[in-house]
């Protein structure tokens, strides 16, 4: 295989505005797919400053998780929560896209495969929370 | 003729490994650190962050979506024509999540 690609300033580009994702509920669907990855980086930036108030002490990590239950809070979580669902949907039908199962000669369909991914998250997440609940102290 | 960018395997292992760790795990961290904690469903005195298991784990949790996130917002950014530079913009995106890995790192080391 080559290691080298044409120019791209020698190739046509079709002019499209920066608005073409509005177009089609489609397109739309797949930028916020694109986008949820910010709003779940945007949880682990706050989750990691929360970690951070523990080396200041106890209080100080209360204070944060206070302020917190916050409605704007709250509601900044609610719509990362919902980001974070949507991904791990849209992960899961792309993992059964590239991921072909078999059984012998047989293929197993694409919605087993994501059905089966889905139910192991749900194990996962049960998991973390049970963990979370025997260590928390 | 251009040279191919050869450490592009290597972001995109991190955007897909990243990706697995956002969808597997980070709702139900959500649920815990954005709602069960701040309105007190379950205490939480940070006791658990002692641990160097829990520590490991975390860093995993908190650095790889952040490989994710800048593979994402790179090529939403340039999907959307929006006339960003694509150098300056590559090394916003994956520059941050090397910075934010090794913020992650130096936080969990001194909690």
């Amino acid at each position: 295989m080559s290691a080298t690609r044409p120019d791209r300033s020698k190739l046509y580009h079709q002019q499209v505005p920066s608005t073409w994702w509005l177009k089609k509920s489609t397109y739309f669907l797949f930028m916020l797919r694109e986008l949820s990855s910010v709003f779940i980086a945007l949880f682990l930036v706050v989750y990691l400053v929360q970690l951070y108030q523990l080396s200041d002490g106890p209080q100080a990590y209360a204070a944060f998780t206070h302020k917190l239950s916050s409605p704007g809070w709250i509601l900044f979580h609610l719509v990362v929560l919902l980001f974070a669902i949507y991904h791990s949907f849209t992960w899961f039908q792309s993992t059964a896209v590239i991921l072909v199962l078999r059984i012998g000669d047989r293929v197993i369909p694409r919605e087993m495969v994501t059905a089966l991914n889905i139910g192991a998250w749900g194990l996962v997440s049960l998991a973390i929370l049970i963990l979370f609940l025997a260590l928390k102290g | 003729m251009i040279r191919e960018n050869t450490t592009e395997p290597l972001w995109w292992g991190l955007f897909s490994a990243g990706g697995v760790v956002a969808a597997f795990l980070v709702p139900i961290h959500v649920i815990i650190a954005g709602f069960a904690v701040p309105l007190g469903w379950i205490s939480d005195p940070g006791m658990l962050y002692r641990s160097w298991l829990v520590r490991i784990y975390l860093f995993v949790l908190i650095s790889l979506p952040l490989y994710h996130w800048a593979h994402r917002f790179y090529f939403a950014v340039n999907d959307m024509q929006l006339g960003v530079p694509r150098k300056p913009l590559s090394l916003l995106c994956y520059g941050g999540a090397v910075v934010g890995t090794v913020v992650t790192a130096w936080v969990l080391l001194r909690l």
